[in-house]
Order: C-alpha cells, then sequence, then structure tokens
C-alpha cells in the first residue's frame, strides 16, 4: 500500500561529480513523510553529498528531483526551506557562542516595531525556544539566554530538531545525529525523531550505527562508493546483513576469514584483545 | 552576586577591565599631566578617530571576516573628496558625498569578490590594500601630478567634521558616539545582528537556516569603507589636506582595537561596547605615553603585550561564558576538576 502513494521528494538518477570525482552515482531515492529513511555507507560513501544535494548546497550533475511527483529544482538552502526541507548538518546546525534564543530563530527573526525601528523580539523568542525544548523534554532548559555551547551535544541536536518542528518542517534531514553523542543522549535524540515521525514529517537520517538504524528505520538504503548498493524495508535484512553491505561487503568477509584462521590456529579461542 | 557574576560573564567585561588597568597605569606613572582636561582631550580624539574604523569593522569581524583595506580605502575616499573640492574646485556638496560613495563602493567590491570567489577575506583585501593603493597613487599623480593635495575646507563641512566641541575636543567624537549607536543598534536589537553572530558562528549552517550570506558579508564591507572614507574626509577637513599614503596604520589599529575590545578573531561573539572600551584602551597608551616622559617607543610594546593578553582573556572569557547557566552544577564544577566531557569540548572548539 506504500507503494502506492506519492513520495514527498523522489530523486531519480542523481549524479554529481566534484572535478571528475563521481561523489554520486545514478542514486535513485523516494522519501515518504510519516516515515524514517536511514541512509547508510561507509566513510566517504556520498551521505553528505546526497544531503546537501536535497538541502539546496549542491546541483546535481545529472538526474532529476521531484517533490509532491513535480519536477522541481532545489537551487538554494533558501529553496530547501520555503520547501520544508530542513538540515542539521553533520557537525553544525547550531551557533555554540550565541544565546538559544538567538540561535534558534537564526534566519526567521521574530520582531516588532516598524520600519529601521524594527527590533528583534527577545522576549518573544525566548518564551518559545524554553516552551519548545520544554516540549521536546529538555526540562534543564528554562532560560532562552543560555549560551547554545552550554548545553550538551545531545541538547543542542534536540534544539536543532525542535527548530525544523517549529517552523514546520515537511522534511527533516539529521546528518548523524548521534554520532558524538553517549548512550542517553542518543537514546533521547532518536526518541525525537520518532515523535517526529509520528508528527507526519519524514526523517532522513544518516548513521553509522547500526543499531540507531535499527530502532527507527522504516525504510533503509546503502550507498557504496556514490552508488546505491542496496534500498529495502524495515525487517527485509539482518543486522548481519546491514553491517555487511554499511562495511562495504568484502571487508567484513575478509575480517571473519580472519577471525576463522585466527580461530584454527588458536585451538577455537577468539583473539584476546 | 549572581548578578556580579553575569557581569563578569558578559563579552565586554575583560574590555573594560583592560581600560580601567591602562588608565590607572597612566594615571599613577603620568601624574599629574595625564589628567589633565588637554590631554584627555587628545586620547579621546584618538579613540574617537579609530572609532569610526574600528566600530564597522568589528561587525566585519564578528561575522567572520577581517578588513586589511581600511587604509587604502581612508585615503580613497579623502582623496575623491579632496580632488573634486580642492583640485577641480567643485561644491563640498558633490564632493563629500563622492568620497563617502567611493570608500562604500571598494567595500562592496570586497565583499563581492570574498562572496563571489569565496577566497579569505584576508587575502581578498590584502591584495585590495595594495591594488587601491596603488590606484589612488596613480590617479591622483595623474590629475594634481602631486600626491598631497590641499583643500580649502567649506566652512560649514569644517565646522561639523573638523570642528571642536570645547577646547581641543574634536566634533569627531559626535561621530564616533553616532556610529557606535548604529552598530550597536544594528547588532543587539535587529534580525541583522542575529545574522551577523550565525555567520561568524558557522556559515554554513546560517546558510542553511536561511541567512542571505552573500547581502551580509558585502553590507558589511561596505560598512567598514564607509567608515574609512568617513574618517579620511574627516581628516582631510581636520588638517586642510589629503595624502596619498594616509591611514595606513589604521589597519593594525582597528584589529588592535577590536580584538582588545574582546571580539573573537575567529568570529561569532564579541560586542560594540567591548569594542568602545578596546579602541580607549589603544587610545591610551598610544597617547598617555607622552605624560610619562619616557620613549614614546614604548607604548608599542604595552600594546603588544596587551593584544597578547587580550586574545588569551578572550579565549578564557569564552570558556567561562560558555559554562554559564548551568545553574544546578556551575558551583560544583568550579571547585571540582575539570570533567573528561568538558576538556573534550574545550578541544574542540
Ligand atoms: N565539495 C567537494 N569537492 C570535492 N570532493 C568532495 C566534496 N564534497 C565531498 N567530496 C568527496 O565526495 C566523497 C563523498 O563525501 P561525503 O562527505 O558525501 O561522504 P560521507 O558518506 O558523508 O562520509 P562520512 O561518513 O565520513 O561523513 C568523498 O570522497 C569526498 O572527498
Ligand atoms: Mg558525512
Amino acid at each position: 500500500m506504500t507503494e502506492k502513494r506519492i513520495p514527498y521528494i523522489s530523486i531519480e538518477n542523481v549524479t554529481k561529480v566534484f572535478g571528475g570525482y563521481v561523489a554520486l552515482n545514478e542514486v535513485s531515492l523516494e522519501i515518504h513523510q510519516g516515515e524514517v529513511l536511514c541512509l547508510l555507507g561507509d566513510n566517504g560513501a556520498g551521505k553528505s553529498t546526497l544531503i546537501k544535494v536535497l538541502s539546496g548546497f549542491h546541483q546535481p550533475s545529472s538526474g532529476i528531483i521531484r517533490i509532491e511527483g513535480r519536477e522541481q529544482p532545489i537551487r538554494s538552502p533558501r529553496d530547501a526551506a520555503d520547501l520544508g526541507i530542513s538540515t542539521v548538518h553533520q557537525f553544525g546546525g547550531t551557533f555554540p557562542l550565541m544565546t538559544l534564543e538567538r540561535s534558534f530563530f537564526v534566519g526567521r527573526e521574530p520582531t516588532k516595531g516598524w520600519g529601521p525601528f524594527e527590533v528583534f523580539d527577545s522576549k518573544t523568542a525566548g518564551e518559545i525556544v524554553v516552551r519548545e525544548m520544554q516540549a521536546m523534554g529538555i526540562t534543564r532548559v528554562t532560560d532562552g539566554k543560555r549560551l547554545v555551547g552550554s548545553l550538551s551535544g545531545g541538547e543542542r541536536q534536540v534544539s536543532a530538531i525542535a527548530r525544523a518542528v517549529y517552523f514546520g518542517a515537511k522534511v527533516m534531514i539529521l546528518d548523524e545525529p548521534t554520532a558524538a553523542l553517549g548512550v542517553k543522549e542518543a537514546a533521547h535524540v532518536l526518541r525525537i525523531v520518532m515523535e517526529a515521525k509520528r508528527r507526519g514529517l519524514a526523517v532522513v537520517l544518516v548513521t553509522h550505527n547500526v543499531t540507531h538504524a535499527m530502532t527507527v528505520g522504516d525504510h533503509f538504503a546503502v550507498l557504496i562508493h556514490g552508488a546505491k548498493a542496496a534500498d529495502f524495508r524495515r525487517g527485509e535484512k539482518t543486522r548481519e546483513e546491514i553491517t555487511d553491505l554499511m562495511a562495504g561487503g568484502e571487508a567484513m568477509a575478509e575480517l571473519e576469514a580472519e577471525l576463522e584462521s585466527y580461530r584454527s590456529s588458536h585451538d577455537g579461542h577468539p583473539p584476546q584483545r | 552576586m549572581s548578578n556580579l557574576k553575569n557581569l563578569t560573564r558578559r563579552p565586554e567585561f575583560a574590555a573594560f577591565v583592560g581600560t580601567l588597568f591602562v588608565f590607572l597605569f597612566f594615571t599613577y606613572f603620568g601624574w599629574p599631566t595625564f589628567i589633565k582636561p588637554l590631554v584627555t582631550a587628545g586620547w579621546l580624539n584618538v579613540a574617537a578617530e579609530l572609532g569610526l574604523i574600528a566600530l564597522p569593522v568589528s561587525l566585519v569581524m564578528i561575522a567572520g571576516h577581517l578588513d586589511l583595506s581600511v587604509g587604502s580605502i581612508l585615503a580613497a575616499g579623502a582623496m575623491t573628496y579632496a580632488i573634486i573640492t580642492g583640485h577641480f574646485n567643485l561644491p563640498d556638496i558633490i564632493g563629500l558625498p563622492a568620497g563617502l560613495a567611493v570608500g562604500t563602493f571598494f567595500g562592496f567590491l570586497n565583499g563581492l569578490i570574498v562572496t563571489k570567489t569565496k577566497l579569505n577575506s584576508f587575502i581578498v583585501t590584502l591584495a585590495m590594500m595594495f591594488g587601491l593603493r596603488g590606484l589612488v597613487f596613480g590617479i591622483t599623480r595623474l590629475t594634481t601630478s602631486t600626491v598631497l593635495v590641499s583643500v580649502e575646507v567649506n566652512e560649514t563641512v569644517r565646522r561639523t567634521f573638523g570642528g571642536r566641541l570645547y577646547l581641543t575636543f574634536e566634533n569627531a567624537i559626535v561621530l564616533w558616539v553616532i556610529i557606535a549607536i548604529i552598530v550597536s543598534w544594528i547588532l543587539y536589537r535587529t534580525k541583522y545582528g542575529n545574522w551577523i553572530f550565525a555567520l561568524g558562528g558557522d556559515e554554513t549552517s546560517a546558510r542553511a537556516a536561511g541567512v542571505p550570506v552573500e547581502r551580509v558579508t558585502i553590507g558589511l564591507f561596505m560598512g567598514s569603507g564607509f567608515g574609512s572614507a568617513l574618517l579620511g574626509i574627516t581628516q582631510v577637513a581636520l588638517f586642510g589636506s589629503a595624502q596619498v599614503s594616509a591611514g595606513q596604520s589604521y589597519v593594525f589599529f582597528s584589529i588592535i582595537a577590536v580584538v582588545v575590545g574582546g571580539v573573537l578573531l575567529t568570529g561569532g561573539y564579541g560586542s560594540p561596547v567591548g569594542v568602545i572600551f578596546g579602541t580607549v584602551t589603544f587610545a591610551i597608551v598610544s597617547q598617555g605615553i607622552y605624560s610619562t616622559g619616557w620613549d614614546s617607543d614604548w607604548s608599542s610594546l604595552i600594546l603588544g603585550l596587551l593584544l597578547l593578553v587580550a586574545v588569551l582573556t578572550n579565549n578564557t572569557f569564552r570558556r567561562l561564558a560558555l559554562s554559564a547557566g548551568d545553574k544546578k552544577t556551575s558551583e560544583a564544577k568550579s571547585t571540582s576538576r575539570t570533567s573528561p566531557a568538558e576538556l573534550k569540548e574545550a578541544k574542540r572548539d
């Protein structure tokens, strides 16, 4: 039944070449609302590049992008924002040296007054940011004047997600949001991802962590050297198969063969750490 | 108590301490000359003139860029005004706006090149510094066959830009206050201020958030171009002549004032109030030295040391600021050892 739905975004045969280097090779994907798409792949596989194409930072060298079935190029981050695509980039998305209330509203400041006396409405901004953070379970935040940098990594991710949700994003793209987080914080971010999905957003989640992917993913795509190597739905593949794919297949097989030979030469004992 | 703590965490606090320190230092060693009104006017005038450039430059630096071309733009603005009014004897109503427009235009060009080529602003404005200097020399020689153009400055212009408020206190102080109000207004109260901080914090994220990065960058360079030309014209009004080689010292003076004022060299953090303190500190050191009876060369040593201390303090204060607001744990943390997570955080920044 999901097959018949029109995806919110679909990309067809998208290729991206950087000065002769093919970072994305004829990739096609569908991104549906109310679903979490996990983008998997080794370092340098092209995940961030794909995301940058979706968020208007890069133009594809060839291929087309459709929004709700209609062809629609995404020429700039502004374009992407207008189409409801909100991206939290790898290692970024927030401004550590800005106050939470300022950072939350960058590019969409609430203002009051008129003309040259149109001022940033700090009171409203502070109230909204505290309310939205509390709603996302970050109860420790009670003051919008706090610097973003004084939040934990997880809280920062949550604030970036809260921002996307607050501004009515239809698609939320997260580039390795759990990479630098501890177990508890990562779990909280994943809960927020599920909450965003429940609210009907399409979520694109890039991760190296198979457990995280399997916890929240409905749909998985694996990139290897810029090409889509696999595309499957929840439950169609086992954890081992996914891990295998992510490592590029051969690497994992090699490692297993190595372990096997080690075991046979050491009376079946696994190697000591 | 908590108010005091918040105060010490504001970006301008260290800059204020610096100003207080050099003020007391010269009051002591320059006693009683240093506190005389004429000496006060001396350093306040220097601060006001430098402030016309340092304030707009501080916005450029908070946005994560540098502007090394302020000196050449100062000369270009001054020369344009001087040639039009002094050499061609055209009215000031043409010469004055033309001088300011030329300065703003070269700022625009800086911004345009930085945003279009994505080259580092250090290199772009360095090229502008040399290129424009050559252009100003060439054009001035071609049109006037000299490198110094005298101007019979129009009475109104002379009184507004080059006049004295009281004793030897220059009108430039009023200009400085006006620019300070405008710059503070932009940075603290408008959405553009937010964009400037965001740009200096992380350009990619700012762009992703919908900040028109190109327009903001170009606008900021136009601001520093305008400020430079304004000072150039003010100096013509004060001295009655324009020189092609004028202004180059402001390149580093403005950076010193801004950094001593608490702006991070990497951008994303700082305040105009701090920059005002930084500018005053600079002026006190460079002028106060004359009240001490020491050789004036020593002021460079003091400025160099101050700059170094300022950069170190900025880093410390930034770390303090980042740990602020953690109300429940900050007390405990400050007494206990730094946690590994904090160390990691500090290193990553
Ligand atoms: N702007 C660029 N110019 C040239 N090459 C680029 C550019 N951006 C990415 N690449 C190259 O494209 C390839 C894919 O990079 P990408 O950042 O998309 O990988 P990734 O899958 O996100 O990796 P990681 O897991 O390490 O984040 C890399 O080899 C990278 O060097
Ligand atoms: Mg990446």
